[in-house]
């Protein structure tokens, strides 16, 4: 009748998920009241829930982001804590059972809950502003990418109450991964949570990618476009390309695990060194998907807070293009010790290396940015040069590391992982937060905190040199990754200076939500008033914070790149042509339910499938495409906005510079 | 004096504060220069600490030359990281807004030779770099066999869970979790795997390579120096996994061949049956040996006909 | 979305690229292709993993043993044939008669119907014969690229008969022959992995 389910699923006989499963439920409880009690449901489900504003579905990813940021960060302390006591005969206070979730989790749970809609959420909320449009290209849609990607995160996190999760790293490499190795539903839970929010996602990568190439103001040619938009083009292409990979290689392991295939099992012809090469055929344009919107931030940031333009534009938009490219040429460099021949290795060594240089073009076209400006030390500008120091000691690594013999000594070790967090947290959080510092005004209407800014990434700073520079002299001194314990006792000291610099950048995190919420108590303080709160370059910045539902009443017309900055100039200079007030109203889509109730079909038609339920599993189907249906025949899509409510936001801030 | 005032400016520019910079030692500077010194000192420390182990340590020829390219590419690199870092700050801090000495260039955004040498440094460093990855694959290819007077010993290598399998054939002996080998003289591994994936390394000696279930790959490493090598599993193949260490032992080519003795006296036989009871899910134990094996052996469990399973008990 | 009244209007040699955002019948086939081109991704990654494993018979029956090429024939003429008539459907839809598209659409149906029912029969004789995708890797990758061609195909069909539905109460309204054209694009894109099955997969068993 529940299948696989009992109440056996229940860890009742571990504390630390039961006390984790009590904090959880009762938090959740809180807030629920909490919003009932106030009578904000309708409200949220107005405003937010339903909405297919792009400008609310980036806020909602953001906020996703961050919560399971907490997720995977106490993944992270829990594994610091756990090497920094586990030397010689000690064992600590993590089973190896434990202990192999929490790693395989944290990996997860970081790059698809946590930096995908991190990036995601900045893509959505910017790009239309920039574009100088209403909206992105699927309005709908977007609702359900996001959605779809919350019903992820909804089911990893149930994996850690009823079940368990998979104890074989966040890629799930078999023979490991079959069924005969991990008979449990840990492996279920990781294929299922991402084959959903996957879907979401390239929906998102479709969505993104239409917008850029096909909805731009009038006037806008790809030339003109600021260069966030061309490195968010890039990482949407990439997610077109690379995600349907990771779609059919999960599928092939659900094949494996439900019906008897043997794609990559150990009997009867399978293969699993076709899973790794397909795996990361995915994995590698992935972590460029993370990057290259982070990349694009640091531009706009770069050219905004040093009053000039972006140095070398041409050359960046050439080298985003360029990395978009090759990293699809790179895979194998995540496993040369797999026994490829000489020649493959050292083909794909000098590809990866290859990458390296339009990264280093972009980093030297940053710094003469820097080189002749007036540079403002704002937060958004601490995060960019904290990320240039940063990224290019992890890039010295990772070229370092594309070097197969020097790989053959490094591969899976320590200095490894110092390596990848060096540049996701050098590049992509530190991307992340100057991109949230640097969009927030535009977004909520007043600024947020700066020396708290500051603090958050002092803390994050030297919390992360304290955290990974140890783990490069531990992977040099021949500590593998995934150690439950260690017999070495010398190599204890590192460990737990690592383990103190995660408590540093726990302040940072913490620090975050401290200064969110001393931002939303002093809002008044910190009103962005003009819209304008940075002296911006592009079209985000000529509408009022926040934006109107409706974004621009009517389409700018560009003639150069940082078409804002342009304007402002020519109205210092002289008279700008009156602009007759917009007098019509605006048709924009209509919000719909049809993202929540179909991801919650989708969550219903993944537990069931994990947990071998089929009458549940027919009854999410049935139901996301009744849902699907309903929608198909949907006629009155659009709601017109009136002519009044469009005239009272009509501020012509362009005309104001004058 | 002109280092002490450089560290002044940066320190003064990363507390936010783009004032003239503060010559008295004040506590706030203090603090965030005391703050650098201890993250530098730290940093020799860990770097000199891990001089005297693992990969920086080798003692064979394989980790002597892995070494030259690590340390050499790294020198490589950071003749062009740290000059970005500098400039980096260095610009940074000039160009603040406050400096009324810098000169504003509002257009400056385009240089052809400014252009023209930001894409050559990084392709003339990666040019070096490549030719080293090119060269350095083919002479340091793990197949490769190494160039000596004296012929290779083999050993064939299987990876069970959670321990080491190490068959002498031309010997015919095995052990677990420990081996033997003359100093001075090549080791030729081929390696298999029973169940999932693993990778075979003993750091101090240079290369490591996966063991995969049906396959056999082949690594090539030498113990010049007499002495005690660690090794280890560098892929993640389940529960006992941290556990899945074992030694090298190199000695002299007389010590070798007593020892080879002393092991034919202990006894045991390594057959089918005995592999299989071996290849159950095992935490590491004391190392054993055998006296005799089964020649066939290694052949049938590298084609994947002995590949071991576990009950959902052990896959916990 | 769209101001109500605002039209846009370029001089002679603006670039497509400068003349703002694309009308929705434009956005909206952008956005399909984009996806089928992602689909077609997916079948690269199944095909990828059929033209490693297509040796892996393991000691099982092989592709040569296996297929029966004139089977395989007759289903391919009713997939292209399908094509054919889709294409006619597509330019009733154009001229908004309803009598052609239905004619040619369910004449569509009925030839993907066909190919599916020989395709089952093929599977079901395969199964029957101790042939089933558990029996090798070569047979794995052989049922799951092969079927999730079929899975396509079905997904298509019943997507056909939603869109008649869609016709018959709605009309023949822009979003209407908006999907009607998607579906077209779906269907030709389908026939092409087919060749590609046809020609890797059938041709190529030795």
């Amino acid at each position: 009748m529940l299948g696989r389910l009992s109440l056996a699923a229940i860890p009742f006989d571990q504390p630390i998920v039961m006390v984790t499963c009590g904090t959880v439920g009762a938090v959740l409880v809180t807030v629920m009241a909490l919003v009932t009690f106030k009578g904000w449901w309708p409200y949220l489900w107005r405003e937010w829930i339903t909405s297919v504003d792009h400008k609310r579905i980036g806020v909602m990813y953001m906020i996703l982001a961050l919560v399971m940021l907490v997720r995977g960060f106490s993944d992270a302390i829990m594994m610091r804590s756990q090497q920094a006591l586990a030397a010689g005969h000690a064992a600590g206070y993590l089973p190896p059972e434990h202990f192999d979730q929490i790693f395989s989790a944290h990996g997860t749970i970081m790059i698809f809950f946590v930096a995908m809609p991190f990036v995601i959420g900045l893509m959505n909320f910017a790009l239309p502003l920039q574009l100088g449009v209403r909206d992105v290209a699927f309005p709908m849609l977007n609702s359900v990418s996001f959605w779809l990607t919350a019903a992820g995160v909804l089911l990893v996190n149930l994996s850690l109450f009823v079940g368990e999760f998979a104890r074989t790293g966040w890629l799930a490499y078999p023979p490991l991964s079959e069924l005969a190795y991990s008979p449990g539903v840990g492996v279920d839970y990781y294929l299922w949570s991402l084959q959903i929010s996957g879907l979401g996602t390239l929906l998102s990568g479709i969505n993104l990618t239409t917008t850029i190439l096909k909805l731009r103001a009038p006037g806008m040619g790809y030339m003109r476009m600021p260069v966030f938009c061309w490195t968010a083009l890039a990482s949407n292409l990439l997610i077109v390309a690379a995600f349907p990979v990771l779609t059919a290689t999960f599928g092939m392991l659900l094949l494996d695990r439900y019906c008897g295939f043997h794609f990559f099992t150990n009997d009867l012809g399978g293969n699993p060194m076709m899973y790794i090469n397909l795996i990361w055929i995915w994995g590698h344009p992935e972590v460029y998907i993370l990057i290259l919107p982070c990349f694009g931030v640091f531009s706009e940031v770069v050219a905004t807070f040093s009053g000039k333009p972006l140095f070398g534009y041409r050359s960046m938009v050439l080298a985003t293009m360029a990395i978009c490219v090759l990293s699809f040429m790179v895979w194998l460099h995540h496993f040369f010790t797999m026994g490829a021949s000489a020649g493959v290795n050292g083909f794909f060594g000098i590809m990866s290396m290859v990458i390296a240089v339009p990264t280093g073009v972009k980093v030297f076209n940053w710094l003469f940015t820097l080189y002749g400006g007036r540079v403002r030390f704002t937060v958004p500008i601490y995060w960019t040069l904290g990320f240039i120091v940063t990224f290019v000691i992890g890039g010295m690594t990772g070229v370092l590391q594309a070097i197969p013999p020097a790989d053959f000594v490094l591969h899976n070790s320590l200095f490894l992982i110092a390596h990848f967090h060096n540049v996701i947290i050098g590049g992509v959080v530190f991307g992340v937060m100057a991109g949230y510092n640097y969009w927030f005004p535009k977004a909520f209407g007043f600024k947020l905190n700066e020396p708290l800014g500051k603090a958050v990434f002092w803390c994050w700073f030297v919390g992360f040199y304290l955290a990974f520079m140890p783990l490069y002299a531990l992977g040099l001194m021949g500590a593998t990754r995934r150690m439950q314990h260690y017999p070495n006792v010398h190599w204890q000291p590192l460990m737990v200076v690592a383990f103190c610099g995660a408590v540093v950048i726990f302040c940072g995190i913490a620090l975050t939500v401290v200064q969110l919420a001393v931002s939303i108590r002093r809002r008044d303080r910190h009103r962005d008033l003009t819209g304008d709160p940075w002296d911006g370059r592009t079209l985000e910045w000529s509408m009022p914070s926040p934006p109107p539902a409706w974004n621009f009443t009517h389409l700018p017309r560009v003639e150069q790149p940082d078409a804002f900055w342009a304007a402002k100039q020519a109205a210092k200079s002289s008279q700008v042509p009156e602009r007759p007030g917009y007098s019509g109203p605006i048709h924009m889509p209509r919000n719909t339910p049809i993202g929540i109730f179909i991801a919650f079909f989708a969550f219903i038609l993944g537990f069931a499938l994990i947990w071998r339920i089929d009458w549940l599993a027919v009854i999410g189907l049935v139901g996301a495409l009744a849902v699907a249906l309903r929608q198909f025949w949907q006629t009155g899509r659009e709601v017109e906005i009136p002519a009044e409510e469009v005239a009272a936001f009509e501020r012509p801030t362009m005309r104001e510079a004058a | 004096m002109a280092v002490g005032r450089l560290l002044r400016v940066i320190i003064a520019m990363c507390t936010g504060n783009p004032g003239p910079p503060r010559i008295s030692a004040s506590p706030n500077t203090w603090l965030q220069r005391s703050r650098w010194s201890a993250l530098a000192a730290l940093g020799l420390c860990a770097l000199l600490t891990s001089c005297r182990e693992g990969v920086l340590d080798p003692h064979g020829p394989i980790g002597r030359s892995e070494r030259i390219i690590l340390t050499d590419a790294t020198a490589i690199m950071l003749a062009v990281v740290i000059p970005v870092i500098v400039l980096t700050l260095a610009f940074a801090w000039w160009y603040r807004a406050g400096n009324r000495r810098a000169r504003y260039q509002a257009e400056l955004q385009y240089s052809g030779r400014i252009e023209l040498i930001t894409w050559s440094i990084p392709a003339l460093v990666i040019v070096f770099l490549g030719g080293i990855a090119w060269i350095g694959s083919h002479d340091l290819d793990p197949p490769k066999p190494l160039t000596s007077d004296h012929p290779p010993v083999e050993i064939d290598v299987v990876s069970l869970d959670w321990r080491w399998l190490f068959i002498y054939p031309d010997q015919g002996i095995a052990t677990v979790n420990e081996l033997t080998v003359p100093a001075g003289v090549p080791i030729h591994f081929r390696l298999t795997s029973t169940s999932v994936m693993n990778s075979f390394f003993i750091p101090e000696l240079g290369s490591q390579i996966y063991t995969m279930p049906g396959m056999t790959t082949q690594l090539n490493l030498q113990a010049d120096d007499a002495g005690t090598y660690e090794g280890l599993s560098a892929q993640f193949s389940g529960p006992g996994f941290s556990d899945m260490h074992f030694t090298l032992v190199a000695t002299a080519s007389p010590t070798f061949a007593r020892w080879i003795e002393a092991t034919r006296a202990r006894g045991g036989v390594l057959d089918e049956a005995a592999y299989t009871a071996l290849s159950r899910p095992t935490p590491a134990g004391a190392p054993l040996s055998f006296a005799r094996v089964d020649p066939e052996l290694f052949e049938t469990v590298s084609s994947g006909k002995l590949v071991t399973q576990w009950s959902p008990e052990e896959a916990r | 979305m769209s101001a109500a009244g605002e039209v846009l209007e370029f001089g002679a040699g603006v670039p497509l690229s400068e003349q703002g955002p694309a009308p929705t019948r434009v956005v909206a086939g952008f956005g399909f292709w984009l996806f089928l081109l992602s689909d077609i991704i997916l079948f690269s990654a199944l095909f990828a993993a059929y033209a490693v494993l297509s040796g892996a018979s393991a000691d099982g029956p092989t592709a040569a043993e296996l297929f029966d090429k004139k089977h395989v024939f007759l289903e391919t003429l009713c997939l292209l044939a399908s094509s054919v008539t889709c294409g006619f459907g597509a330019l009733a839809v154009v001229r908004s008669d309803s009598r052609a598209l239905y004619l040619w659409m369910i004449a569509t149906l009925v030839l993907g119907a066909a190919f599916l029912r020989l395709e089952a029969s093929e599977f079901a004789r395969m199964v029957a014969a101790g042939a089933g995708p558990s029996h090798s890797a070569f047979l794995s990758a052989f049922f799951a690229l092969v079927g999730t061609h079929g899975l396509h195909v079905t997904l298509g069909l019943a997507w056909l008969v939603i869109m008649l539905l869609q016709a018959a109460t709605l009309g023949f309204q822009p979003m209407v022959a908006r999907r009607f054209f998607c579906f077209a694009l779906f269907w030709h894109a389908l026939d092409i992995v087919w060749i590609g099955v046809f020609t890797i997969v059938y041709l190529g068993a030795h």
